[in-house]
């Protein structure tokens, strides 16, 4: 990004990001809609054609390969090839295995995700597509992204993490030091503290992706921050450390100890293979149940110390402003929030008649406990069943079979983890926190979710507290 | 270096099972990594609020008009007042507020408590076309060139690593401790009536 590029980007500075999101989310939308399979279709429009082309039996048989290879084209959904679809699958060989290869995802499955539109691409957001998602683990590629400075490019072979400040002997470590500690994996959550920062005081995004997709789960491995710190020797008096990024942003949080020795570890892997480029790509501080931010990706530096450094992330930005004009600092953990992700904003449901409603709960102190679901607005609730596994600080599953009777109703959720805590309506949030402007207190909002629907069957996003 | 893997194993069982590891007791390490030269740590930095970890340097509110207009005008504006990126100044006053419909104005004459943290992160991350390519003492001077235009520092002021932690910021403060978990009632008649008696909240 050159000056030029600056003054350009300011002279088609446009409304809002909120408002391009909603546009984004509007054709978005309208694409799906044309696919009978999407749960956003109401089932009647016609299939896209560039995917859905037919093979004539005799022309597959004639020439597989090159047939099958031709049309790897730009009309394939991102992460997908396209390919030749015949009449029957099961009349012609199927493309070949090819000797080496990394994997695609189907050509008929279309969720990306969506990048809200903040002022520059570098500093900016992307949502995760949780509509269709099943299970608890989130595809490595779909996993939301927050970054400041754009995704850093590092080679491994000549990255460095550099522990120093108050302890007895600094230490450097390489990649391939890092790796020779024993190491430790969790399957866990990782959110940003802005997740649902726009539906404060009215409805805003119709998809659960922009109300809610900034929330992912991968299995993540790496070697415990409690062996690290050890190598270096803590010294006494210490209270805090820095975590510094190698990226544009440097950016930088303060991490109290006791959380460092407790449960952080540092990520070398996610989902069974090495860490993506933008979830901090070669190594990334994990603190479980902390705010996303505090995640620090692209990890080069810590720093021991008696003090926090009060950085810019941790005053300025992620900070929950209250309407009496003081900000809650250091509000680390994300506490217990459940989603319904189907049905949810946007979907058309096919009539009446049995529909299961599904989604995903999680905690920053700890296990869900328990998810109930209402049909009515919240006046009653039914437990749902919660499908294994239920682990710590994770995304998990919920489901409850529902019979529609046609007429209107509001779906909600909510969820209690094993500390007790009960999630809030918004109305029992806003109570506390108040409301200073729009956007509230920006973070750390986990109210119930409320979707509505219509006797058509359309679901859309409401308030209902 | 030799390492005894028993010894190596029950630390490492010992670390991870431990919530208590101690600050300051040092078990036996595997003693992998390498100690950093001096020259490779000297690129870093971070203060404390305090001062303690300032670079060494110092600019005036002069020099730091000249910095700002050649690297920061064309997303902070000429007046400070943000463009692609954020406003600087203004907005005292308007952090208390119940209004839904009016945003607080943020800056970091409003909202900023500590004047380390503006130094800290424009010389880690700006300019954004070319984050960390400005020397402490550019910094330092646009620093207290913002600081100026923010009248929270006089226009004859020199700021640096030996007075720069003195500057009080209007919003220092303005920050409070994390209170939750808020509790929170469960409605009436839902199953969550009983679970909220439940366990008790950490």
């Amino acid at each position: 990004m050159t000056h030029a590029d600056i003054a350009e980007a300011n002279a088609e500075r446009p409304t809002s990001g909120t408002d391009q999101i909603l546009a984004d989310e509007a054709r978005a939308l309208a694409q799906k809609r044309t696919d009978p399979g999407s749960p956003y279709s109401s089932g009647s429009g016609p299939r896209r054609a560039d995917r859905r082309r037919f093979v004539l039996g005799s022309m597959a048989a004639f020439g597989v390969g090159s047939a099958l290879t031709r049309h790897a084209s730009a009309a394939a959904p991102l992460g997908a090839t396209e390919h030749d679809v015949p009449a029957d699958a099961s009349k012609v060989q199927g493309y070949p295995l090819a000797d080496e290869s990394y994997g695609t995802r189907s050509q008929f499955e279309t969720e990306v995700r969506t990048r809200f539109k903040t002022s520059t691409p570098q500093s900016s957001w992307t949502f995760t597509p949780l509509e269709k998602s099943c299970g608890i683990v989130t595809p490595s590629g779909l996993h939301f992204e927050r970054s400041h400075g754009g995704t850093a490019v590092i080679d491994p072979a000549t990255h460095s993490l550099y522990v120093h400040g108050m302890v007895r002997q600094p230490k450097k470590f390489s990649m391939k030091d890092l790796r020779r500690f024993p190491s430790t994996s969790r399957i866990m959550f990782l959110e940003c503290s802005g997740n649902g920062l726009t539906e404060w005081s009215k409805p805003t995004l119709r998809t659960v992706q922009g109300t809610h997709g900034l929330t992912s789960t991968s299995e993540w491995t790496g070697v415990s921050l409690a062996t690290i710190l050890n190598e270096a020797g803590v010294r006494s008096g210490t209270k805090w450390l820095l975590a510094e990024g190698g990226d544009a942003a440097a950016m930088t949080r303060s991490i109290p100890l006791a959380k460092a020795l407790q449960d952080c570890f540092l990520a070398y892997g996610q989902n069974g293979e090495a860490i993506r480029p933008e979830q901090g790509y070669p190594l990334r501080l994990m603190v479980p149940g902390y705010e996303g931010n505090m995640n620090i990706k692209w990890l080069r530096r810590l720093e021991l110390s008696d003090a926090p450094f009060m950085t810019r992330e941790e005053t300025s930005k992620y900070t929950d402003l209250l309407p009496d004009g003081k900000a809650v600092q250091f509000s680390y953990e994300m506490e217990a929030k459940p989603v319904i992700t189907a049905p949810s904003g946007e979907m058309m449901l096919d009539g009446p008649g049995f529909h299961e409603i599904t989604g995903i709960a999680w905690s920053g102190r700890g296990t869900i406990r328990r998810v109930d679901v209402s049909t009515d607005g919240g006046k009653t609730w039914r437990q749902a069943a919660l499908q294994g596994p239920v682990l710590p600080i994770c995304h998990t599953r919920f489901r409850l079979p529902w019979k529609w009777d046609g007429q209107e109703a509001i779906l909600q959720s909510r969820c209690v983890d094993e500390t007790g805590y009960v999630q809030p309506t918004l109305g029992q949030l806003v109570a506390v926190r108040g409301l200073n402007g729009p956007l509230g207190s920006i973070y750390h909002l986990n109210a119930i979710q409320s979707w509505h629907v219509a006797t058509d069957g359309k679901v859309s996003n409401v308030h209902q507290y | 270096m030799s390492i005894n893997i028993r010894r190596v194993l029950g630390v490492a069982l010992t670390v991870a099972a431990s919530a208590a590891f101690a600050a300051g007791a040092q078990k036996a390490t595997f003693g992998f990594g390498a100690t950093p030269p001096e020259t490779e740590l000297v690129r870093f930095f971070s203060p404390l609020p305090d001062g303690r970890g300032l670079p060494k340097g110092s600019g005036s509110v002069a020099q730091g008009k000249t910095v700002y207009e050649a690297q920061c005008v064309a997303c902070h504006g000429e007046n400070l007042q943000g463009g692609i990126g954020d406003r600087l100044i203004g907005g005292r006053g308007s952090l208390v507020n119940t209004d839904p419909k009016k945003a607080p104005v943020k800056t970091v004459e409003s909202y900023w408590p500590y004047a380390t943290t503006l130094f800290d992160y424009i010389k880690r991350s700006m300019p954004f076309t070319a984050p960390d390519s400005l020397t402490s003492d550019q910094v330092y001077a646009v620093t207290a060139y913002i600081l100026a235009q923010a009248k929270i520092v006089p226009d004859d002021a020199v700021l640096g690593a030996d007075n720069l932690a003195k500057v009080r910021m209007p919003n220092r403060d303005g920050v409070v401790p994390d209170r939750r978990p808020e509790r929170f009632p469960a409605p009436a008649n839902t199953p969550h009536q009983s679970l909220a008696t439940a366990p008790a909240a950490k």
